[in-house]
């Protein structure tokens, strides 16, 4: 029980002073956030404010050079990126990073590999576990499969699915592992206005349907618009504003940093 | 039922094979080649595991081959031979303790085979490529320098073993360790790749950087990889080194890595029925081209305008090859079998045998 109350009060998110510096250029600098569990947050900021950055600290592909990331309320610091997504941080990105080679119900077993359970030995003699192992994650890859609406492409490779599926793939793959943070890079790049739309209904059935926290970049102000109950912009690694949608729309700051200084 | 028919079928192949050996059906010269193709599958199944499914491109493989065969060696000198006095073992306990003398070798050079995975941690590609090349050259020379294994001279006395095994029963025991070796090897290897946990190695293959943002220990795979792919390497060496008899460090250089990566890059990367399929292709290649007869003939048309030349065929056998390597690149790159198995080219098969 006392778990179950701590898990509710800790913050699925929470980021203290961060500084990221590559050589001489400062690409994240005192960045904080607090993202509470259940909440749709976004981030948005010209090209270059770093935004792809601070997902990449909070996944593990970085190390900050100052600063403290809690996924979950445990410390990132010094972990590698598989196990930052273990500990529910789970991510998809800006360009589609699929494997392309496997079909589509192998891309979503594949990432089970958090909570396996059984190593080399057990996959050589096929021991029990091995077999219960596989026709749970089977199961739970079909069923994944299934709730995206995707079965019929479970034996196809995602190289030959169209654009917005291969989306739409990816998002699936990344909630396999049961995440309560999911990161969204851009997932509207690239996407027709029709696909948009859909998108925009795909992230907030998923919001409600897997009980998991989003935190998304997105240049597509419509997409934000709709979704984000909270949104944080930066430029060149400073937080110049956030708030409410509308409140960002309005920020003087907002408009000259990412809008331009001419009118909408 | 129908599924293990292939299984089946290779056993009765197998044993069928032995008894021809036994009663003598099939010359000691086809058993050589027999055992040859055998090593030979067990070389390619392991390089395709790293360069094919991990789809590293590394060129030291042999290096692993050289760790088994002498580790395997001299364990087997120690215990059945006469060399460094007297044998451990009594003779009678050598069918039960030649297997395990094997494997010890397979262990080792799996251990060995981290000189190269733990570079690949942060190398990839052509640097990789050269690391390995770099082991290669670091475990000939060590064995080179080592004195009391005989040093470049070589390292012999092996026979004393199966010497024993033939005391206990007059059969062809070598062939009989190839063909169960060459069977655990497609066996490992075929579980291992297509469990989810081996798929991490496709993964790994595909998009490094996906497979470790979807909770892959892309590390911990790549260890795992490259310790399956050269503790069978270590076996093969080990088996190498029991039918000739005799081992030189020379022997595992990088022509010997080279012939695996033909081996690996002819059948097609990634697929295990291809790396099979082309070093039986490969391994009779090269019998064939061994015979004066037939290269003469392959010849004729330039020895008719170059009377003078009289290629012999040791040397023509390694013009042959890397051309037809080059042939091969040009017109089928993905080779023999691309990334495909046997089941996905003729789907019949499926009924027969589970590939994946």
């Amino acid at each position: 029980m006392q778990t179950q109350v701590q898990t509710e009060t800790t913050p699925v998110l929470e980021i203290r002073k961060l500084t990221q510096r590559f050589g001489g250029l400062t690409a994240v600098n005192d960045f904080n956030v607090r993202l509470m569990p259940g909440e749709l947050t976004g981030l948005i900021g010209p090209n270059g404010a770093g935004k792809t950055t601070v997902f990449n600290l909070v996944s593990g592909f970085y190390q900050p050079t100052e600063g403290e990331i809690l996924v979950d309320g445990v410390p990132t610091a010094g972990l590698r990126p598989h196990k930052v997504t273990a500990l529910g941080a789970a991510r998809t990105f800006q360009n589609i990073r699929l494997w392309n080679d496997m079909t589509v119900l192998d891309n979503i077993r594949v990432a089970q590999h958090y909570q396996l359970g059984y190593g080399f030995f057990h996959s050589v003699v096929r021991s029990k576990r091995y077999k219960e192992r596989e026709a749970e994650i089977a199961k739970e890859a079909s069923e994944l499969l299934e709730v995206f609406d995707l079965q019929r492409y479970a034996e196809e490779l995602p190289k030959n699915l169209p654009y917005g599926t291969q989306r739409k793939l990816e998002i699936a793959r990344a909630l396999s592992s049961h995440p309560k943070l999911l990161l969204l890079d851009e997932p509207a790049a690239g996407l027709n206005s029709s696909d948009v739309l859909e998108l925009i209904r795909l992230v907030r059935w998923i919001h409600e349907k897997f009980d998991v926290t989003i935190w998304m970049i997105e240049h597509h102000m419509d997409v934000m618009m709709e979704l984000a109950t909270q949104i944080k912009v930066i430029d060149f690694g400073e937080t110049i504003a956030e708030g409410t949608p509308d409140h960002i729309r309005n920020h003087p700051a907002v408009i000259t940093a990412y809008l331009g200084d001419d009118n909408i | 039922m129908k599924k293990y028919s292939l299984n089946v079928l290779l056993v009765l192949f197998a044993v069928g094979l032995l008894f021809a050996a036994h009663y003598r059906v099939i010359d000691s010269y086809i058993q050589i080649v027999a055992m040859t193709i055998g090593i030979n599958i067990m070389m390619s199944t392991s390089l395709n595991l790293v360069n094919g499914n991990m789809g590293e491109f590394t060129c030291g493989h042999a290096a692993f081959m050289c760790v088994g065969a002498y580790v395997s060696s001299i364990l087997s000198v120690l215990c059945f031979g006469s060399k460094f006095g007297d044998p451990l073992l009594p003779a009678a306990s050598v069918v039960l303790v030649f297997p395990l003398i094997l494997l010890i070798g397979g262990v080792v050079a799996a251990v060995s085979s981290l000189l190269v995975s733990v570079p690949s941690f942060k190398t990839r590609d052509d640097y990789l490529a050269i690391i390995s090349i770099a082991v290669n050259y670091m475990i000939i020379s060590a064995l080179e320098n080592m004195d009391f294994i005989g040093g470049s001279r070589g390292f012999q006395g092996m026979k004393d073993t199966v010497w024993s095994m033939i005391d206990i029963f007059d059969g062809p025991w070598m062939l009989f360790w190839v063909i169960t070796f060459t069977f655990f090897t497609i066996w490992v290897i075929r579980r291992f790749i297509s469990s989810t946990y081996g798929k991490g190695v496709n993964a790994i293959c595909q998009d490094e950087v996906a497979a470790e943002i979807m909770s892959v220990n892309t590390n911990k795979i790549k260890i795992i990889n490259f310790m399956v792919a050269a503790g069978l390497a270590g076996c093969a060496g080990g088996l190498y080194a029991h039918i000739i008899g005799y081992v030189n460090p020379q022997s595992f250089n990088i022509l010997k890595s080279t012939e695996a990566m033909v081996m690996v890059y002819l059948g097609g990367m990634g697929s295990l029925s291809g790396a099979v399929i082309s070093a039986i292709l490969f391994t009779c290649l090269l019998e064939v081209l061994r015979s004066q007869a037939i290269v003469d003939a392959l010849l004729s048309p330039v020895t008719l305008m170059f009377p003078d030349w009289e290629p012999s065929a040791g040397v023509i056998k390694w013009v042959m090859i890397p051309l037809l390597l080059v042939i091969v690149m040009q017109f089928r790159p993905e080779g023999i079998m691309g990334n495909r198995e046997l089941s996905d080219v003729f789907p019949w098969l499926k009924k027969f045998y589970r590939f994946k």
